[in-house]
């Protein structure tokens, strides 16, 4: 271990105190079309290792590849909707190196001439503000396969005693999206970081284009972090974090590597420019294994596949087939649902913008939608510990207890019955109304003997509502409601005291 | 009667076989008992072949005289025509080794698009024919196991690096082959074996399946011992391919038709280009003057001569000996012991890195690693644009004058190669010199223009050489027909095709 590895780190309010932090962000995105990049395999997660292979992306002498237009088709959908400009001619390129995952030795990939260049991203954080991040470029690449470490104590390839080879996930269709460099962003550029790349999977979900699952490998960040002295305005020398696999993470790891560079800067030491590790468990960064020469991938234009040249016609047809963006429709849902920018934002960062959506869509109105989820369901969620979308209740079940209740067959307090029933698996929320005998009482000439004999039990209560004090109808009420075990609508059963009271 | 039939051309058989004089089975017969004769391995013989495949090829002219027997028409024209198909396309039945011992034994899952048709026209595959290393060289002297012997002299090589398809056709052994022509591979053997090699177009022929040595200059064709037979097997193997996304999508030259009407010997109207800068200093006298016969032999067909400059030519092969490693270092990457193919391994403790170099060095031959070294250092960052990004400029400037010569002639000719077949050793210690015997076929393959090799005649000790006839992109027609029209001629002139006087005593094995 070097000396720079074990620095002490440095308090974070320090750290920005004394050095403004700059990020470069390159998100791999797995596309989720039916087959591969450049073969006509299945690019289906999960299945039995090298089940999904075939000449082409085993790399055997003779194979050839072959461009998936649909892959073409999403990386140009992704770069309009970063507002990126279409190359209307580009190339792939071979990055040269060798790796046992990778088939040829060398990765299909795209070098100078990228197919989506300078675009940008808006980003709002927690607090409702809005940073545009720049984006430098948008390319197509193959994925490798994957590695399994047999042995040793990291998991990693140094010290393991095996390794197996599974090249199911080879030449599967990958974009890397990479930012320009990312400044000015003080204090909250781990957030920042985090909020980008949540952004940025939000599109992407929105276009359709990959399933964005970071835990699969779907979705997957590397952190670029330097620091420069306040008042510096050249960049200082940037580490690259590998293996970011969540949005948490992305945050985590940028945070660690500016309290860490800031330690080692601190001791007037030199950061050095390496790839990094970022362990989940610790949520620090470790050195990549340093390699004595820069590596240097040799690209080259790839002279099996002819350039890509997008016709304008055709990235107009693209553009046309745009989803609406989650931003514009924040936009929208803002001013159908009337809502002043802090209750979205509130939605959005509950994680509820979604589910109210659904809701809406399912029929209720968006006020009910919303108080359901940001308030009950939100307890519920919260109780226990999962994120709101993982509740087993979906926006159409919620929709028809909230349809029960705008038309009188459950009560308030009969509608959460039935949403906890929902969750307790019981079914759906006429299954939980039916099996837990939850329908609101009805029948008037039940609720009049309930009515009657309350106000029987309390005459004084009685007399005075009789004497005009309708306010004092409120007990009643209550009473009714206790003996009826709330499934009595408490709109009705007020109506027939007071009409008790004056017939 | 058996040796009768190898002796007989490719047109001449399929006739034959489809009027059922004889059977697709007695031709197969026929050729396995001359390779049997005359093959004989790396320390004797022609040594023509890796690997033979006897029952496949009796079993599959069995199935074609089966079909005929019950009325069938036959698969294509050539239907029941023996072939032999160079080591470098896979095959699903046969290794594949590309001449290295890096892929020895090594049997491909997957049929190469080449194989596929020669399968569906029910031609009859032989075996697979000996080559450089990884199609890497100019005499067949770097295959791994052991050289292509010429059967104009045996102490001579081939050419190469399709030496063994070439041989093949000049002892006897087959009647029709593959080969594939990256600087001259195709061309270059059948100039030094007296037999006809063509280069089509670039994306004329499909590379799917065919291993690759430098992607963007290799391409597969055909190689005979007549034009037509040349003409009759292009149009077996080419044609658009959706698995090679550099393949032609367009329908394939006319070239049979051409064949045929070159053959009547009238070239009246059509102007041939001398290329000035491929001929005279450097080449052989003899070599020299069997291109001056050939000219004169032109001309009397009622061809317009004319000179045309091509100046960039001479930077041809330098530029070549840049793309070409350049492309090599990383399409050879893939053979590194993980996957297939040859695996050095002293014990378990080593890490795939050592194991992957330990292959490489055991598994490739010094020709190859010269030329991944080459490559390697020629895409390094910082020279990059010296080597490679030149080579590029001049690979441009080539087609330009390609192009300007096309504007004044139908085809373009040169000596194929400058010299006769070489001794074998003469040249394998200098690869400089062994470069210098593809300094006429390389500029075709940097452009992707089509060119071929037909005997021309014979020079310095009874030795055959080329004549290279050179076209447009899918300018393939016009190409047939000057050469068979020019081949008709020179046959005529000379009593014979110059085939006929390959000394049969040298391929006794
Ligand atoms: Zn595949």
């Amino acid at each position: 271990m070097n000396t720079a590895a074990t620095r002490e780190l440095m308090d974070y309010d320090e750290v920005v105190e004394r050095f403004d932090p700059v990020l470069g962000l390159e998100v791999h995105v797995e596309l989720n079309t039916r087959t591969k990049m450049f073969c006509g395999c299945s690019t289906k997660f999960g299945a039995e290792p090298n089940t999904q292979v075939c000449p082409t992306c085993l790399g055997l002498p003779g194979s050839l590849p072959v461009v998936n237009r649909m892959a073409v088709e999403s990386v140009i959908r992704i770069g309009l909707a970063l507002s990126c400009s279409i190359a209307p001619w580009c190339r792939f390129a071979r990055k040269n190196y060798f790796y046992p995952d990778m088939p040829k030795n060398f990765q299909i990939s795209q070098y100078d001439e990228p197919i989506a260049v300078h675009g940008w991203l808006d980003v709002t954080l927690d607090d409702g503000s809005t940073v545009r991040i720049e984006i430098e470029r948008a390319h197509m690449e193959e994925d490798t396969g994957k590695s399994l470490h047999v042995g040793g104590t990291t998991g990693r390839i140094h010290g393991a005693d095996y390794s197996l080879l599974d090249y199911n996930r080879a030449g599967v269709p990958l974009i890397e999206i990479v930012t320009k460099p990312i400044v000015g962003t003080g204090a909250r550029a781990p957030i920042v970081a985090r909020a980008y790349v949540t952004a940025l999977r939000d599109l992407l979900r929105a276009l359709g284009v990959s399933d964005v699952r970071m835990d699969q490998g779907s979705l997957r960040c590397d952190t670029n972090v330097s620091l420069m002295p306040r008042g510096v305005v050249t960049f200082g020398t940037r580490t690259e974090t590998k293996n970011v696999n969540s949005l948490r993470s992305v945050e985590r790891a940028v945070r660690f590597e500016m309290t860490r560079q800031a330690g080692v800067l601190a001791a007037g030491e030199k950061v050095i420019q390496e790839t990094r590790h970022f362990d989940e468990s610790s949520g620090s960064t470790s050195p990549g294994r340093r390699k004595e020469t820069a590596e240097d991938y040799r690209y080259f234009p790839e002279p099996d596949l002819p350039p890509i040249a997008p016709s304008p016609e055709w990235v107009e047809q693209l553009r046309a087939t745009l989803p609406e963006l989650p931003w514009q429709r924040r936009q929208r849902i803002q001013r159908e649902w009337s809502l002043s920018g802090e209750e979205l934002r509130d939605l959005v960062n509950a994680g509820a913008l979604d589910l109210v959506a659904a809701t809406v869509e399912a029929g209720a109105p968006s006020g009910e939608a919303r108080s359901w989820w940001v308030s009950y369901l939100a307890q519920q969620a919260n109780a226990r510990g999962v994120p709101l979308d993982e509740l087993p209740i979906t926006p159409a079940q919620l929709a028809r207890v909230i349809e029960l209740v705008a038309s009188g067959e459950l009560s308030n307090t009969l509608a959460r019955q039935v949403v906890d029933g929902v969750l307790a698996g019981e079914g759906s929320p006429d299954d939980v109304v039916a099996a837990r005998g939850l329908a609101v009482v009805s029948d008037d000439s039940a609720l009049i003997a309930a009515v009657d004999s309350a106000l029987a039990a309390q005459p004084d209560v009685a007399e005075k509502i009789r004497g005009g004090k309708i306010a004092a109808a409120g007990a009643i009420v209550g009473a009714v409601m206790k003996a009826t075990r709330g499934q009595a609508d408490a709109k009705r059963v007020r109506e027939l005291v007071l009409e008790r009271c004056t017939s | 009667m058996n040796t009768e039939l190898t002796r007989l051309t490719a047109a001449e058989l399929a006739a034959k076989i489809h009027s059922r004089e004889v059977s697709a089975v007695e031709v197969a017969r026929a050729h396995l008992d001359r390779i049997a004769a005359v093959d004989g391995g790396a320390d004797q013989g022609v040594h023509a072949f890796l690997h033979v495949a006897a029952d496949a090829a009796l079993a599959s002219a069995t199935l074609v005289d089966e079909a005929l027997g019950v009325g069938s028409a036959p698969a294509s024209p050539l239907a029941g025509v023996p072939l032999a198909l160079k080591d470098v396309f896979t095959t699903l039945d046969m290794p594949t080794t590309a001449g290295s011992r890096i892929l020895e034994g090594w049997r491909p899952p997957y049929d190469a698009t080449v194989t596929r048709r020669l399968r569906a026209a029910a031609i009859t595959i032989l075996g697979k024919t000996n080559m450089d290393e990884f199609a890497m060289g100019s005499s067949t002297e770097y295959s791994a196991y052991g050289p292509t012997r010429n059967p104009w002299d045996t102490s001579r090589v081939p050419g190469g690096s399709g030496g063994g398809s070439a041989s093949a056709l000049a002892a006897f052994e087959a009647p029709l082959a593959v080969g594939t022509d990256t600087g001259g591979s195709i061309r270059q053997p059948a100039a030094f074996t007296g037999t006809v090699g063509v280069k089509p177009t670039y994306g004329g022929v499909s590379r799917y399946g065919l291993i690759a040595c430098a992607s963007s200059l290799d391409q597969a064709g055909p190689c005979a011992r007549t034009v037509l037979d040349a003409a009759l097997l292009h149009e077996v193997i080419a044609g658009h391919d959706p698995l090679d996304s550099t393949s032609i999508d367009r329908p394939v030259p006319a070239v049979v038709d051409a064949a045929r009407v070159g053959a009547a010997g009238d070239l009246s109207g059509i102007r041939i280009g001398i290329v000035r800068q491929l001929g005279g200093e450097g080449y052989q006298p003899g070599v020299q003057s069997c291109f001056d016969a050939a000219l004169r032999m032109l001309e009397k067909l009622g061809a317009e001569l004319i000179e045309v400059n091509c100046p960039h030519f001479e930077y041809g092969l330098a530029a070549y000996y840049l793309i070409l490693p350049s492309e090599v270092s990383s399409n050879l990457a893939r053979f590194d012991a993980m996957r297939y193919g040859l695996r050095v391994q002293s014990g378990f403790e080593e890490s795939a890195e050592q194991v992957m170099a330990a292959t490489r060095e055991a598994g490739f031959g010094p020709e190859v690693k010269r030329r991944i070294m080459l490559g390697t250092y020629a895409l390094s960052s910082g020279y990059y644009e010296a080597y490679y990004g030149q080579a590029q400029k001049v690979r441009t400037l080539i087609s330009r004058d390609f192009a300007a010569a096309f504007e004044q002639a139908d085809v373009l000719v040169s000596p194929t190669a400058p010299t006769t077949a070489f001794p074998i050793g003469d040249k394998v210690d200098d690869p400089l010199a062994m470069y210098l015997n593809d300094l006429a076929t390389i500029p075709a393959n940097l452009a992707g223009t089509a060119a071929m090799s037909v005997p021309s005649g014979l020079a310095e000790e009874g030795l055959p050489a080329g004549l290279q006839v050179m076209a447009p992109v899918m300018g393939e027609a016009v190409m047939y027909r000057v050469a068979a029209a020019f081949e008709a001629a020179r046959d005529a002139d000379q009593g014979g095709p110059v085939i006929h006087r390959v000394p049969e005593s040298e391929v006794r094995a």
